[in-house]
């Protein structure tokens, strides 16, 4: 190829680039990792760009050589082959070359990673249960805001979860956060060692937040350990009225709603933690004094159809006709139309070997005596009977 | 030589095909039942892509989107990359070690014939429901993770389909091991084998060793699903975690088992296309088995995220960098067989670089997602999916289509339509790319993988990356309208093919006689 020619195509190419250039500076094309806010995101980080640069290095050499040898190599060069096939002091050159980059790829490696896997003298524990399909935060310890004992589930947004259901007809790019927002979110105080502590109440989850630099399996049967400090220094920069927002999604394969079950840590000022701390607690109160009254049949109905369409409807579907055979329909169902005990123990002790969850220990009995109270009496389920949270908590 | 032969009694139509014990059409059946299945399992990867193509959930349900993903990776792996191995394999190891055909040929008939109800088995729950889109296929991803895969109601379909592939693996692999080791002409020592042959020998061995510990996997799955026990039940005190350390002690020699063919085939093209001698043949054999040893004790690399204890973590990244080491020596002695060679740039030859560029972007990052610390971001990412398409699509599927293009002349004494086949080439190599390379980024950027939908932030490179999913889906059918030609006519080839080939197959005439090395040729 003449070098005029290759000007030209050069040429052409820039032109083509010029081109497109600012149609994709306009979209979202981003290329790599985050960097995150914690000293463990960092240490990935800048883990992850030396063993890239190396690869780029080694892959620039490597692949010159074969370009170099495809275009002079080559028969119609009126080249003659030579003849050598072997060189023993040249594969051991290359043998210990790679060797030697590796151990230098190791060091770095171990000190990053005891370091990632001290959970020591931790501010905070937080214990995440992975449900399917949903998180489920609960306070251990907290020497902050002494918000041990605070409890609450995490779930996918309404608005993303409208969006994203078949056909829906909404455009997505107009909902805030599609996909990565909850309903409640979980809050740590900056500048404290946060542990995590994953587990899972029916399959594999993954608890995983980038920019914190955490992705940790939530396995049943097992407790596993994970830790962040958020840095200060960091969080200045993206904080706004004392708060920043970090999110992530399960990652690991959880059967139908994998894709829809996001995790949001809220990192706040320690005021701000303790604050929120003081309203979590005083809600509890509320929850536990509305599981100690007795309920008219009317005001279950009207707050389980909210409990229903939050923790039901995902499998057992709006119109209560489920996805069978998966996910069993209500309406008309035997358990729904039988006796109350044996529907409340379902729901509370949920079934072993599908995905029907026990909700005993998710949810409050009130909560629970609501929303069975209304399977009962929709889609034309006329059993006309109702729980009260007293019942529940008999069945616990 | 074949003349001898006329008075065998040759069943014709469908008896021929049923009935075979003949390594080459066994070898053939292999690999149209792999080409099938490549169709199949592509289809499924063009559904992904297509509801992946824009934000928002357009085409299908969750569930099936999830069925989708694991049939994918599932008639993929043990449907299209795996026969295809073993069909290369029967048609071309007897040729290349001059043996008349196989050890074990009426074993070998029944591994190919297992393999179609395998399948079957594997596919039909996709068709038991109210409607196509209520598929009751399995959803749990292709490395069936406990509990998941426990809560499949249709689990024992998955069970038995594993099993027929397993055994259909295993028969396979005994068969080729008993022809390289007893079946060689006189004169082919080991070290003189083509090493197409030795990545085989290497490969079946592999095979046998890692295929029971699968077929103990399922079983254990099927034991806990029908039958009260709790291998992996946490409630019943069993071990989710225990599942994957048996699934990946079996799924990381796997990775190998679909690559080490491919391997062999690009050392045969690359020496033919070059004009000169493979570089570094002895070290191309130890590197080869060393991969294989190093293949058995660094499967935890695919679970970093599970909380193994921190020396654990540490050794599994150290001994998986490891292979970084063999697998460096054989890109460069591909290279430094290209190196002052005098080469020419048939397809085979192209498929055959391609190979080594793009097998070895795939190392690369291979190398990246074994260190633990930054794997825990990379972990169940596109950066994965990204990584494993890389090595087995442009690397383990490159290296069978370059081979199917350097014997195809042998095999049908047809040569193909050159310019059609370089035009599937760069269309396929292209494409290939634009599908593959944008979800590193999407990975990195923290897109998880088996989700149906994302935020928009993803947006602009999934809509790149399923452009290029369908026009290399589309290219391959070009493949097989090049093929079927080719089989119909074409330019005849003459018994050497390729001016710089060396090697058994070679010297008998295109097409391949039905029998061939009846007498045993001369190894000098």
């Amino acid at each position: 190829m003449s070098v005029i020619k290759t000007m030209k195509i050069l040429r052409s190419l820039f032109a083509v680039a010029l081109l497109i250039g600012p149609a994709l500076a306009k979209a979202n094309y981003g290329l790599n990792m985050t960097r995150g806010v914690t000293a463990n995101s960092h240490t990935m980080y800048d883990l992850h760009m030396m063993v890239l640069w190396i690869c780029v290095v080694v892959g620039v050499a490597v692949f010159g050589v074969i370009i170099y040898s495809i275009i002079y190599h080559r028969k119609s060069k009126g080249v003659t082959p030579a003849s050598f096939h072997e060189s023993t002091t040249v594969e051991v050159i290359w043998t210990i070359i790679p060797f030697a980059i590796l151990v230098a790829i190791a060091v770095p490696t171990t000190t990053s990673l005891l370091a990632y896997e001290d959970v020591s003298n931790s501010d905070i524990d937080i214990k995440a249960t992975g449900w399917q399909w949903k998180w489920e935060y609960e306070y251990i310890s907290d020497k902050v805001g002494d918000g041990a004992g605070v409890r609450f589930m995490s779930q996918l947004d309404k608005d993303s979860d409208a969006a994203r259901k078949p056909h829906s007809g909404v455009d997505v790019t107009k909902i805030d956060h599609y996909l990565l927002n909850v309903d409640n979110p979980l809050v740590v105080p900056v500048g404290k060692k946060v542990r995590i502590l994953t587990t899972g109440k029916d399959v594999i989850h993954s608890w995983w937040v980038p920019a914190l630099g955490v992705k940790r399996d939530a396995i049943p049967g097992y407790i596993n350990e994970s830790q962040f400090t958020v840095e200060k220094a960091d969080w200045d920069k993206v904080q706004k009225d004392g708060e920043a927002i970090f999110r992530g999604q399960c990652a690991e394969l959880c059967g139908r709603e994998h894709g829809f079950m996001p995790i949001v840590v809220k990192v706040v000022s320690e005021d701000k933690y303790k604050d929120w701390v003081k309203t979590q607690k005083g809600a509890a109160l509320a929850a536990a004094a509305d599981s100690n009254k007795v309920w008219t049949k009317d005001e279950l109905i009207q707050h389980g159809a909210e409990v229903y369409a939050k923790n039901c409807a995902a499998c057992h579907q709006p119109s209560g006709e489920g996805l069978p055979p998966m996910f069993p329909a209500l309406k008309g169902s035997k358990i729904v139309k039988g006796p109350i005990e044996n529907h409340i123990h379902i729901v509370v002790k949920g079934k072993p070997g599908t995905a029907m969850a026990p909700f005993g220990t998710m949810l409050s009995d009130a909560d629970i005596a609501a929303a069975i109270t209304y399977e009962r009496n929709s889609w034309g389920n006329n059993d006309g009977d109702m729980a009260q949270p007293s019942q529940i908590k008999a069945a616990h | 030589m074949s003349d001898n032969h006329q008075h065998h009694d040759h069943p014709t139509g469908i008896k021929r095909w049923l009935f075979t014990t003949n390594h080459k059409d066994i070898g053939t059946l292999y690999l149209w039942f792999s080409f099938t299945m490549l169709l199949i399992g592509g289809s499924f990867a063009m559904v992904i892509r297509a509801e992946l193509m824009y934000p928002g959930m357009q085409l299908v349900d969750p569930n099936f989107f999830n069925m989708m993903t694991t049939l994918h990776g599932l008639v993929m792996v043990f449907g299209a990359i795996m026969p295809s191995t073993v069909g290369l394999a029967n048609w071309c190891i007897p040729m290349m070690i001059g043996a008349p055909d196989m050890a074990l040929p009426r074993m070998n008939n029944w591994s190919f014939w297992i393999l179609p109800f395998a399948a079957l088995m594997l596919l039909m729950p996709m068709f038991m429901g109210g409607n196509f889109m209520s598929g009751q296929g399995p959803a749990f991803g292709w490395t069936f993770y406990e509990p998941l895969s426990g809560q499949y109601n249709k689990l024992a379909f998955f069970v038995f389909a594993i099993h027929l592939l397993g055994i259909s693996s295993i028969m396979g692999s005994i068969n080729i091991i008993a022809t390289i080791l007893n079946m060689r002409a006189p004169g082919m020592t080991l070290m003189k084998m083509p090493l197409f042959v030795w990545t085989w020998l290497i490969t079946a061995f592999l095979l046998i060793a890692v295929m029971p510990v699968l077929a103990g996997a399922v079983t254990m799955m099927l034991t806990d699903k029908y039958f009260g026990t709790s291998f992996f039940n946490a409630a019943g005190g069993g071990d989710p975690v225990l599942f994957q350390h048996v699934f990946w002690f079996f799924g990381h020699p796997e990775v190998y088992i679909m690559i080490l063919p491919s391997f062999g085939i690009v050392s045969q093209i690359i020496p033919t296309f070059a004009r000169k001698k493979l570089f570094g043949y002895a070290s191309m054999v130890y590197a080869t088995a060393a991969i294989a040893f190093l293949s058995f004790i660094v499967w935890a690399h695919h679970m970093f995220t599970v909380g193994m204890p921190v020396a654990g973590e540490l050794y599994f990244t150290y001994a998986t960098v490891m292979i970084a080491v063999p697998t460096a020596v054989k890109v460069f002695n591909w290279t430094a067989t290209m190196w002052k060679g005098a080469m020419t740039f048939e397809t085979p030859m192209l498929w055959a670089i391609a190979f080594v560029v793009l097998f070895t972007i795939g190392g690369f990052t291979g190398l990246m997602l074994g260190v633990a610390t930054s794997d825990f971001q990379y972990q169940d990412t596109y950066f994965v999916v990204a990584h494993f398409h890389y090595v087995l699509v442009t690397g383990a599927l490159f290296g069978v289509i370059g081979g199917v293009y350097y014997w195809l002349p042998k095999w049908t004494g047809n040569m193909y339509n050159e310019k059609l086949s370089k035009l599937h080439f760069w269309i396929s190599a292209i494409s290939v790319n634009v599908l593959f390379f944008p979800q590193h980024f999407i990975g990195l950027q923290g897109m998880p993988r088996r989700v149906p939908d994302y935020n928009p932030m993803f947006a602009d490179w999934n809509f790149v990356s399923s452009i290029g999913g369908f026009v290399f889906g589309a290219s391959q059918l070009l493949f097989l309208y090049i093929v079927i030609s080719t089989i119909r006519g074409g330019a005849k080839a003459t018994s050497q093919v390729w001016e710089g080939a060396e090697g058994l197959e070679w010297t008998v005439p295109s097409p391949a006689p039905y029998h061939t090395f009846e007498n045993p040729p001369l190894i000098k």
